[in-house]
């Protein structure tokens, strides 16, 4: 007995450094395109134009300490600046106006220099300036709902690729995966890499090993960390406290060496919007939805008419009877968590091509994933595709009412009081309930 | 490398102000998730409610202690309504309820709506005074402390701190070894049983929550008042995180755990953080494969690996007794 506690023991921790080593090999790839050691003040320059980021070049940034000057920056073709510090200090950032594009302004337009800000030892310090478009002409407001309703099924369409995986890893085997949220930046971080910093593939060929790897990364942690702890039977609110400290470690690795400035796919971005039955739309969001859809199409054909995906539904529904009927049910959960992560990875290069490729993108879209699958009740499939495009078009319209950066809370807010209200989801499944 | 500059780094820190507020929210989430089983994973919306409540009093003219009462009243004002909904229902709602709760309210404090009263993004400064006036050490003065050498402004926060610490675990005690307490851990070991005895159990997991809401929130009052700052994102969702790390560390479900955890893991978190900027300074391979900025955050990822580290392995924590543990195996 001991030696088989001994043995999985061993086993959990080889995976766990084996899984750090696949981890760090991406991160050191990334980390070869250089980031300055010491502090430094940096941001990104985008305005939005029908929830699309597109950068603004060419404005000029100077940063000064008590007066006077320590540097200044212009924004490259993404957007990005960056000023190198001497060290850790107090500081106050300006945005040259004279170098805004004739349309570009600041919203705030009181917000020209940033005075107090705190930089930290070693601290690679974000700034934003809020950019938008200087009250020149306000589209109607049937075209700006409806292109608005356009950005929240795109957002809805990445949500559901998401967290088909994060509900289905529940519905298998019951844990509330927090680490789900880490595959997502990693299928985008690992396209970025193929895509921009090393061999310069096409995005839609460096998307295409980032799933793959999406699908390891999932599979491999099923093998290597979960399996094992079920094993050990390890409580199910424990195994949600490990997936917490997986994704903490994986959100900083990443952090570590991809950096914490966001960065945009240089295929695709600044797309110009073209109008349709003139509403207007980017194409790459109507790619995404579509693409989407047809993925998600074929996760419900899948379940329901492969032989795989009936052995899936029988485990999720009652896995020992599930297995007593002679299915491997430790093989469908691999199967689960490899598709899950595949999915997980391919929401995350779709959510890079229409925000950015940032450390903390998939931590960003957890709760909204968490939301979905609430809101389509929890475990069931189709119940979270609804979910998702349900909080991916409230989460977009709520900027009719709401500040923009309060958009996220509005999906929050839905989360809890559907919780409150009617926590077996809208698409009721009532034996869930407890 | 400097282990002597690590160590003393890593000594300060164990002993800081932080740590004390650590402890002392430890304690709150001690109280909601070691003792009565609750998954808190909103904790820090507490600790910003204590530290808002404070800063945003005196800001409106109050005085800073009526501040710090504000925010311990928000703080169970929000364990109410956090708590009535959810408790009845599975452990894994509470958990999501809390997280989402958690955020939601920091992108609330932090948005342009609210910067007429909580400062949006810039925060609020320099409410702390009346704290200070009381100092009974010289501010700018240097004091020995054996290996360590803290300023009188500090100190006197070290000392307020620590006390606090050292009070509230002993009432804490009291507390966990009256029939109440007992009742607690009940609930955690198995609810249903409590509940066909005739005890209220939803009534005493809403008092658990309350009152562990109560002391984040005053937690989250040292910590500004320290710091003479309150800012949005110093109350990102890590720091629940780095909580279950300190409570888990020192032994869920224990009486001087959270104080234990508290000190070891500050200790723990600059120690590594000054060895890591040292040896990525000096040690030439490592500073090939690591930037500057990359080798402060290498902390993080073991705060992580630790915490999965704990659980499998050591899931009593240092104090706690294997039988009795709250989570793991």
């Amino acid at each position: 007995m001991r030696t088989r506690i001994g043995s999985v023991l061993g086993k959990t921790v080889f995976g766990l450094l084996a899984l750090l080593t696949v981890t760090l090999a991406a991160a050191v790839a990334a980390s070869a395109q250089g980031e300055e050691p010491g502090e430094s003040i940096g941001g990104t320059l985008f305005q939005r134009i029908d929830g699309e980021r597109v950068p603004v070049e060419g404005v000029v940034i100077v940063v000064s300490q008590d007066g006077t000057e320590i540097g200044s920056a212009t924004s490259d073709a993404e957007g990005t600046w960056l000023v190198q510090l001497p060290g850790p200090g107090s500081y106050s950032v300006r945005l040259d106006e004279s170098t805004l594009p004739e349309d570009v302004g600041l919203t705030d337009p009181d917000r020209t220099e940033l005075p107090d800000i705190n930089v930290t030892s070693g601290q690679d310090r974000q700034v934003i300036f809020q950019l938008g478009e200087s009250a020149l002409e306000q589209p109607g407001t049937f075209t700006r709902v409806a292109a608005l309703f356009v950005v929240g099924l795109k957002l809805g369409a990445i949500i559901a690729l998401c967290a088909i995986g994060l509900s289905l890893i529940f519905a298998v085997t019951g844990l509330v995966n927090f680490a789900h949220a880490e595959l997502v930046t990693l299928g985008a971080v690992i396209a970025y890499l193929l895509h921009a910093a090393g061999p310069h593939w096409p995005l839609v060929a460096a998307a295409v090993p980032a799933v793959i790897a999406g699908a390891f990364l999932g599979w491999g942690q099923e093998k290597v960390l979960w399996k094992p702890l079920r094993r050990r039977r390890m409580g199910l609110l424990s195994m949600m406290v490990v997936s917490i400290g997986v994704g903490f470690a994986l959100r900083f690795l990443i952090l570590i060496f991809y950096g914490g400035r966001p960065r945009a796919y240089p295929d695709f971005a600044g797309q110009a919007a073209t109008p349709i039955l003139g509403i207007p739309v980017v194409p790459k969001q109507l790619v995404t939805i579509g693409v989407a859809v047809a993925v998600l199409g074929a996760v419900g054909l899948f379940l329901q008419k492969t032989q795989a995906g009936t052995a899936l539904r029988a485990v999720r529904d009652d896995s020992a009877l599930a297995e007593s009927s002679g299915i491997d049910a430790q093989r469908v959960i691999a199967l689960t968590w490899a598709m899950g992560g595949a999915l997980a990875a391919m929401g995350g290069v779709f959510f890079g091509l229409t925000e950015s490729v940032q450390w903390d993108m998939g931590f960003q879209l957890l709760l909204l994933m968490f939301a979905a699958v609430i809101l389509g009740g929890i475990g069931t499939t189709y119940g979270t595709m609804a979910g998702a495009f349900i909080v991916g078009v409230a989460v977009e319209m709520s900027v009719l009412f709401v500040p923009s950066e309060l958009k996220t809370a509005v999906g929050l807010v839905l989360l809890i009081i559907v919780l409150i209200f009617r926590p077996q989801g809208l698409l009721a499944v009532r034996e869930r309930i407890s | 490398m400097d282990l002597i500059a690590a160590l003393g780094s890593g000594l300060s820190a164990a002993i800081g102000p932080v740590a004390a507020a650590y402890a002392i929210s430890a304690l709150g989430l001690n109280l909601q998730f070691g003792y009565t089983g609750l998954l808190n994973f909103g904790h820090v919306a507490f600790m910003l409610m204590g530290a808002y409540g404070t800063a945003m009093t005196v800001e409106a003219g109050g005085s800073l202690w009526l501040g710090i009462v504000v925010g311990i009243l928000a703080a169970v004002g929000l364990g109410l309504v956090l708590g009535l909904p959810t408790l009845r229902q599975r452990a894994e709602y509470l958990a999501i309820t809390t997280i989402a709760a958690a955020e939601v309210l920091r992108l609330v404090v932090r948005s342009s709506w609210a910067t007429e009263v909580t400062g949006g993004v810039f925060g609020l400064q320099g409410f702390a005074d009346e704290f200070f006036a009381l100092n009974p050490f010289t501010s700018s003065a240097t004091y020995d402390l054996g290996p360590i050498a803290v300023t009188g402004r500090r100190l006197w926060v070290v000392v307020v701190g620590w006390t606090l610490v050292v009070v509230l675990t002993l009432v804490m005690r009291k507390v966990i070894q009256s029939p109440w307490g007992r009742l607690l851990r009940a609930i955690r070991e198995d609810e249903d049983t409590a509940r066909s005895v005739g005890k209220n159990v939803f009534a005493r997991k809403l008092q658990a929550l309350t009152l562990g809401g109560a002391l984040g929130a005053l937690a989250g009052a040292l910590l500004a008042i320290e710091q003479q700052n309150v800012n949005p994102d110093s109350f990102r969702p890590e720091i629940t995180f780095i909580l279950y790390v300190v409570v888990i560390l020192g032994g869920a479900g224990t009486i001087w755990g959270p104080v234990i955890g508290a000190i070891t893991f500050q200790f723990l978190f600059f120690f590594v953080d000054t060895l890591m900027r040292d040896t990525q300074a000096n040690v030439a391979w490592v500073g090939a494969v690591i930037s500057a900025a990359g080798a402060a955050q290498v902390r993080f990822v073991l705060v992580g690996l630790g915490l999965v580290a704990l659980l499998i392995f050591r899931p009593q924590g240092l104090l706690g007794s294997r039988k009795e543990a709250v989570v793991g195996a």
